[in-house]
């Protein structure tokens, strides 16, 4: 990328404001681009793309802080852009699997460094110097020999027309300034001003609005009458598409719950949404069907059964799947040798309804597509798996499609899916104008790509002295378990046995805030509880001694946990919380689980007022390797958890005939400022392991805190979510 | 269709709309002041919060022919530097995490702290309980409208 400056989509207005709120800085009269992500000003001024789009993880702030910790300038002279996808520019631009950071972590640490190498070698080549004699110092390079300096703008011209130095090296941890210290989120001002940022703000001349009606999950489109709604003020087509090409191999993120929908397209959101009530819509069953996706484990084949689902018939038909065949996922030892042996066996069955993602801003889309080329502008976590398919809808190549990837109003796993950019695209192709698709809060709820409904059964044995001999899980789901083999307690117990098995459906699931592992760690780690009381054992000590085991004399070879880092955290959580000497009002739970790459273990203290649940303390114990941003890393540790327990006590959502019996909030109950706990208190492991995500991994533990809490609170266990439905206090403590 | 004169954020505005238009979407679509955010349209969620003559209102119920000289203000009103004591402790506290929802809050607690700007941490929780933030940013949300109280006392 060296040579002159392309100028990338760049934004007059938002370059004239800094990070830092009254700061207003003067702009440069020429910008140099040293490579993707790096522009400087000749006036020193540095312009950072941040790659991956943004949901609320911090991204757009914490990997520009690792650009210019490397590139070794002022944070205060940094100004952010969000870059549009480019995967030509760009390694990966994906906003999921809490993995960004950590994927990111050496590609920017490389481009920060070799921009930086390249101003250190312009310098040289103007002062007649040895580059290795060079040094820089927030922004500034030095020649102490000779005494000359220069700022980086200075420089910039001449650097940009450096050839790429082939190898450098980063910074020393040791030598961060800006990675590891608290920086604000570089869009705080826009956020608190109102500033247009999310693609449902999008305008542009000459733009429609379009919305959708989607039938039932089971159904399609038969026939529609829109005469009433063609007379209606403000309206302009209404139409059915189809919204995928025909035989399309799909990939993981082209979930489409309807294939086809019905579209009505008007000049304001008002109109549109008032339109679409007139259309009345005949809806047929649709025949069984299944297709092949192209997913990361390789081709997978999706039955969508025929029929109205209802969640009674999910739950009869699930607690007979329990029953039934399994298949086997891993055995080490011989279980039912042990389980005959046993002192003690436990025996529990967990369950949990589907959820929707709910993210605050609607499912949207702004798509312009015209004879060559398509411009969307959109809520998009995963813009890669979806050009493909956008541009075989459109039959144009998929270089003429060009994202523009806007801030997002929560992501969740929902948005990591591209059927509203295909819908778009598709619906602006037809009418051949810009558009923004626009889903009602009741479409969005109603659309699927939910998270699935699964249950479990554990059972545990015990020897006389309280020891652990025998583990077994058998998970089930619809329409996947969520059984992760390897996990542990895999390794800690010599004998071991997990199993699954699901029924297919015709609604759609997708990836929900630490897919599988939402589930599986409440069902796990209340399980584990149940049996260190069984055992007679302190449950952070039951769960130490089983590490310690693992990381001894392991079984097995394929125990997806590092048992030190496991036990890390709940020593640390076992400190921070003081955990044996808890507040005398209250019912302490503890829970601890390993996903997405970061270990966390919580304790939540919290109480019960007749049958309302009280969270009063909640202690995370993290282990993330390097914080890049203290306190954003903070704020994602209490929106996890604060989400996990929202979820756990009211998340659910059921159908009837097909129809999801929520489509709203007034139906659909969400946390809200009142549930939420006294104080969350989440802390770092300090360490130097390369950065791991926090979107995920403080979600899944929650739910068996709160369960285990619960029980200390109520003298009840709760196997079934949401909990909030059950609670009650048993006699034996009134 | 009709012709609407509305005061907003000190400004006369002028626009051709269908009398039953809740206010929100004659702010968002024929106004451009996209800040007031469509989250459920039926008054459950705070997103759309604004002021009208003072009073924190959902604005996705309130069809624009009910307000008349009412004074309305929206998120970019609020201040002309983006700099009133809530939001200034929005920002001191890094609240926001997507952000959609903040707008919603803000004007809630602005609200709020005009009408009782002592209030008691329960009273703060009463207040914003209506404003759900899906990011669960609550904490922050609490920490600020304290913040932004302590200030303005």
């Amino acid at each position: 990328m060296a040579g002159g400056g392309l100028m990338l989509s760049f934004n007059w207005l938002a370059a004239c404001q800094a990070p830092s709120e009254n700061d207003v800085m003067e702009m440069p009269d020429e910008w140099f681009d040293l490579n993707s992500y790096i522009k400087i000003g000749n006036n020193g001024v540095v312009t950072l793309m941040s790659p991956n789009p943004e949901f609320g993880s911090n991204v757009k702030t914490s990997m520009p802080m690792i650009l210019a910790d490397e590139l070794d300038v002022d944070w205060k002279n940094v100004v952010v852009e969000q870059a549009d996808f480019y995967p030509e520019r760009f390694d990966r631009q994906f906003t999921g699997g809490s993995m960004g950071i950590l994927l990111a972590w050496k590609p920017l640490r490389t481009a920060g460094a070799t921009a930086r190498q390249m101003l250190i070698n312009a310098a040289a080549q103007q002062w007649n110097v040895p580059a290795g004699e060079i040094t820089t110092e927030a922004g500034v390079l030095h020649h102490k020999a000779s005494g000359k300096s220069a700022g980086y703008g200075e420089m910039a011209s001449v650097a940009a027309g450096l050839p790429v130095p082939e190898e450098v090296s980063t910074k020393p941890l040791s030598e961060f300034r800006i990675i590891g210290t608290s920086r604000k989120n570089v869009d705080g001002k826009k956020i608190v001003t109102g500033a247009p940022m999310f693609t449902i703000d999008h305008k542009v001349k000459g733009m429609l609005i379009a919305g959708i009606i989607h039938p039932p999950f089971g159904m399609t489109v038969k026939s529609f009458d829109d005469s009433a709604a063609r007379s209606m003020p403000g309206i302009k087509d209404v139409f059915a598409i189809k919204v995928l090409p025909d035989d399309y191999e799909q990939n993981a993120f082209d979930t489409v719950s309807f294939p086809e929908v019905v579209v009505v397209v008007g000049n304001t959101t008002w109109e549109v949404m008032n339109a679409k009530k007139a259309v009345k819509v005949e809806w047929e069953l649709v025949p069984e069907r299944s297709f092949q996706v192209q997913s990361w484990g390789g081709r997978q084949t999706i039955v969508m059964p025929k029929g109205l689902e209802s969640t009674t018939a999910h739950r009869v038909r699930m607690e007979e799947a329990a029953r039934g065949k399994a298949q086997v996922l891993r055995k080490d030892g011989d279980p039912e040798g042990a389980f005959r042996r046993a002192a003690k066996v436990l025996e529990r069955t967990y369950t949990a309804p589907h959820l929707a993602h709910n993210t605050m801003e609607p499912v949207n889309c702004f798509a312009h597509v015209t004879a060559d080329r398509a411009e969307l502008y959109a809520p998009i976590q995963a813009p890669e798996f979806i050009r493909s398919t956008i541009a075989a809808r459109l039959g144009m190549p998929a270089d003429k499609v060009h994202i523009g990837l806007a801030r997002m109003g929560g992501g969740f796993g929902q948005r990591a899916y591209g059927h509203h950019l295909v819908e778009a695209a598709a619906i602006s192709q037809k009418i051949n104008a810009p558009v923004k698709l626009v889903y009602s809060r009741e479409d969005d709820m109603t659309y699927g790509i939910y998270r699935p409904t699964y249950t479990a059964t554990y059972r545990a044995a015990l020897d006389n002295e309280g020891n652990l001999i025998a583990f077994h899980v058998r998970g089930g789901g619809i329409p996947e378990h969520a059984v992760h083999a390897n996990r542990f307690p895999a390794g800690a117990v010599d004998n071991y046995l997990a199993e699954g098995w699901s029924i297919p459906s015709n609604i759609t699931i997708g990836a929900f805030r630490a897919p599988r592992s939402n589930f599986i760690a409440g069902a796990e780690q209340s399980f584990l509880d149940e049996l260190a009381e069984l055992a007679g054992k302190d449950p952070i000590d039951f769960r130490l001694e089983l590490l310690e085991r693992a990381k001894t004399n392991p079984v097995g070879e394929d125990n997806d946990y590092d048992p030190d880092r496991y036990a890390g955290v709940l020593e640390l959580v076992r400190e921070k919380s003081d955990w044996n000497q808890p507040p005398s009002n209250v019912g302490r739970g503890v829970a601890a689980y390993f996903c997405h790459n970061t270990y966390v273990a919580e304790v939540v203290d919290m109480r019960v007022e007749g049958s309302t649940p009280v969270i009063e303390n909640v202690y995370a114990a993290v282990d993330c390797g390097i914080v890049v941003n203290p306190d954003a890393a903070r704020n994602m540790g209490e929106g996890g958890i604060i989400d996990g327990i929202g979820n756990a006590l009211f998340g659910e959502l059921t159908f009837k005939d097909g129809v999801p019996e929520k489509n709203n909030f007034h139906q659909y109950r969400m946390i809200r400022q009142k549930e939420t706990p006294r104080a969350v208190e989440v802390h770092f492991v300090e360490n130097e392991y390369d950065p791991t995500g926090l979107g995920e991994p403080l979600f899944p533990p929650v739910f068996a805190a709160v369960a285990n809490a619960l029980y200390r609170a109520t003298g009840k266990r709760y196997y079934e979510q949401p909990f909030a439905k059950h609670i009650s206090v048993s006699p034996a403590m009134l | 269709m009709a012709t609407i004169t509305l005061n907003v954020n000190g400004e006369k505005r002028v626009v051709e709309a269908d009398p039953q238009t809740p206010l929100l979407w004659i702010l968002r679509d024929h106004l451009d002041l996209v800040g007031t955010k469509y989250g459920c349209g039926i008054a459950q969620c705070g997103a759309c919060t604004v002021h009208v003559d003072g009073t924190a209102t959902r604005s996705c119920m309130l069809p624009v022919s009910q307000v008349g000289d009412k004074k309305i203000t929206t998120i970019e009103g609020l201040s002309e530097h983006g700099d009133h004591p809530v939001q200034k402790a929005w920002l001191e506290h890094d609240v926001a995490q997507c952000g959609y929802c903040q707008a919603g809050q803000i004007m809630t607690a602005a609200a709020l702290l005009t009408n009782n700007p002592n209030p008691t941490d329960a009273e703060i929780e009463d207040a914003m309980h209506g404003n759900i933030c899906r990011c669960a940013t609550y904490l922050r949300i609490r920490a600020a409208v304290r913040t932004a109280s302590d200030n303005k006392a």
